[in-house]
């Protein structure tokens, strides 16, 4: 029985629609048209997954998430949140989500303590439990050092990873968080990821995640969901929407200078290749990719080669091959 | 700060409905975690807006204080003595309450909600008055220095008795809960970031026109302004102070004003930031 409740599904979202008004011109600047930014959005998030929202730039993930935050009413459709009716009082989200947003603006002159334990407060939290609580924070992320120093005299990624902490701060059943990690370096990612984990195995707290960085995606989300321009074009475990591509590979080769079209078995893979100046990039089924990098490594096309790679799909390569084509891949970003 | 108080303590008989309790929301629903109550919730915002001005407002606090200043050394070559005077010295020490708790107030709330900051507060279970009241009373507090200083130095410049100073202690409070509500009002419901510095910019110039040049020689449209202005009430209760023997009860009505524009400004400003914070 507890074992069932325990795998239930957290987060429901039905039909969810959310459209922008068209704004006039202003001052000779056009006017930009009215923006559909949830187009009809279902999605279903269970309890304790790492549950991400991958998508470009207005693609509709902010969008997405503000209305399951109670920050924006959805023209139409339901979200519900652990039995919660968030259309109907959007303001009980706050006290069963922890969200963190891009913006620190809030919290940017404040100390890092101060701005932990100030949202501890607001959290509901008294002084005392608000102080151990920001102090047991600030230790497990490796703050306790700039403790002191105001958010804004910080670097990008640690000011970010002060606002991490701002939201931890209080425990919450569901976290959800808007690129937590932009700017930070691979030691505050994974003291993030490391905090991220301890909650989900103590408490099974849910995680839904925004972000455009493919590689964490696919290295920290149990499930994703791809959207673009308001609805999600597939949701799934990341080692299932790579079975969407099938077992295609991807071959890149970088040559030194111009690629060496006099070789025939080069001249060959040519038309399959897609060109980026001396870089050319092939989607080849497994056999045809060793062949291939058998061609150039080993007869004269080897002389022009600066350097390859072979590497098996990557959540871009999905997102690329259900259709995101249009202006979205540069919306990814692969670091 | 009893306008302050008496406000949060109605909105706190209000909230605290038994409301506070985790408590499940229907059939299997997760218990929801507890609201912040108001009090402790203003006093956290308070002492956070506090220590945000510590950093970044005391040039400014400087800026204000020197103005005001500046501006009764000019009055003293136009103004000896007398009715004017005390006018002077009224208006230059409530200016400085305008320029922090009206200005600079309006510019925060323009740019918080600019840049989407309040959306931190937003999806934290915080009543909306205690952000606004947390915010206008640690700018409000903020300006006592200022003003002390300024009545101080505008008395000891015009030779006007310092014995009922004490008044200040009722007048920047007061005036600051009223131009405070103003300021968050103003700063909250303007459409854009650029407009909620205007305003906020208006308003002082308002309060620093129609509060330090003496009232008897105005026409009587910019005398009717000068009626609606909240600071008014403030600068000729001060003004009052300077008095012999002060009629205390027409200062106690004039203190009265600012409370109750206090209390109405303030409401405003709670339910432009209920506004502005769900969309």
């Amino acid at each position: 029985m507890k074992e069932a409740a325990a795998a239930a599904t957290v987060c429901t979202v039905r039909g969810l629609v959310k459209t922008y008004p068209a704004a006039r011109g202003r001052r000779g600047a056009p006017g930009t048209a009215e923006v559909r930014a949830s187009d009809g959005i279902d999605l279903e998030v269970r309890r304790g997954e790492i549950f991400g929202l991958l998508g470009p730039n207005g693609a509709g993930k902010s969008t997405l998430v503000r209305q399951l935050t109670g920050l924006l009413r959805p023209d139409e459709g339901s979200v519900e949140l652990l039995g919660h009716d968030l259309v109907r009082h959007p303001e009980r989200a706050a006290r069963l989500v922890g969200y963190l947003g891009q913006e620190s603006t809030a919290l940017d002159e404040l100390t890092v303590a101060l701005a932990a334990e100030t949202t501890g407060r607001l959290r509901g939290l008294g002084l005392r439990a608000a102080r151990a609580e920001r102090d047991a924070v600030l230790g497990e992320l490796g703050l306790t050092p700039l403790a002191g120093r105001p958010l804004k005299k910080l670097s990008g990624g640690q000011r970010r990873l002060a606002c991490f902490a701002a939201t931890l701060v209080g425990d919450r059943p569901v976290l959800v968080l808007d690129e937590p990690t932009a700017g930070m370096d691979p030691v505050a990612r994974r003291a993030v990821w490391a905090a991220v984990d301890r909650r989900r195995a103590e408490h099974g707290t849910t995680v839904l995640l925004v972000t455009h960085n493919v590689i964490e995606a696919e290295t920290v989300l149990d499930r994703v969901a791809v959207l673009e321009r308001g609805r999600i074009i597939a949701c799934d475990t990341p080692a299932g929407l790579k079975e969407l591509v099938g077992d295609e590979v991807r071959v890149e080769l970088v040559w030194r200078a111009e690629a060496p079209l006099h070789v025939p078995e080069v001249a060959a893979l040519c038309d399959a290749a897609q060109a980026a100046g001396r870089r050319w990039t092939l989607r080849l089924a497994p056999a045809e990719a060793r062949a291939a990098v058998a061609a150039v490594t080993g007869g004269p096309a080897f002389a022009a080669l600066d350097d390859f790679t072979l590497t098996t799909p990557s959540l871009e390569d999905v997102y690329l091959a259900l259709g995101g084509r249009a202006e979205g891949a540069e919306g990814l970003v692969k670091a | 700060m009893s306008a302050v108080s008496a406000e949060a303590v109605t909105a706190g008989a209000v909230r605290s409905g038994g409301d506070t309790r985790p408590r499940s929301g229907g059939d299997g629903a997760a218990p929801l975690a507890p609201r912040a109550k108001l009090l402790p919730a203003l006093a956290a915002v308070y002492r956070a807006q506090l220590s945000r001005a510590r950093v970044a407002r005391i040039p400014l606090l400087f800026v204000a204080t020197f103005q005001s200043v500046g501006i009764m050394i000019m009055m003293r070559g136009v103004v000896d003595g007398g009715a004017e005077a005390r006018a002077v010295v009224a208006g230059s020490s409530v200016l400085v309450v305008a320029f922090v708790a009206l200005n600079l107030l309006a510019q925060y709330f323009g740019q918080l909600r600019a840049s989407g900051g309040l959306d931190h507060y937003a999806t934290l279970p915080v009543p909306p008055a205690a952000v606004v009241l947390g915010a206008a009373g640690a700018y409000a507090s903020f300006t006592v220095p200022g003003t002390a200083v300024t009545a101080v130095v505008g008395s000891a410049l015009f030779g006007l008795p310092m014995g009922h100073l004490w008044v200040l202690a009722a007048v920047v409070p007061l005036s600051g809960a009223a131009l405070a509500g103003l300021g968050a009002a103003l700063g909250l419901l303007a459409p854009r970031q650029e407009l909620a510095t205007l305003c906020g910019q208006l308003g002082m110039s308002a309060a620093l026109l129609l509060g330090v040049l003496p009232a008897a020689h105005m026409p009587a449209p910019i005398a009717y302004a000068r009626d609606l202005l909240p600071s008014t009430y403030g600068v000729e209760a001060l003004a009052r102070s300077f008095d012999a023997r002060p009629d205390w009860a027409v200062v106690a009505a004039d203190l009265g004003v600012c409370a109750a524009v206090g209390v109405v400004s303030l409401a405003a400003a709670t339910w432009a930031y209920r506004r502005a914070a769900v969309r």
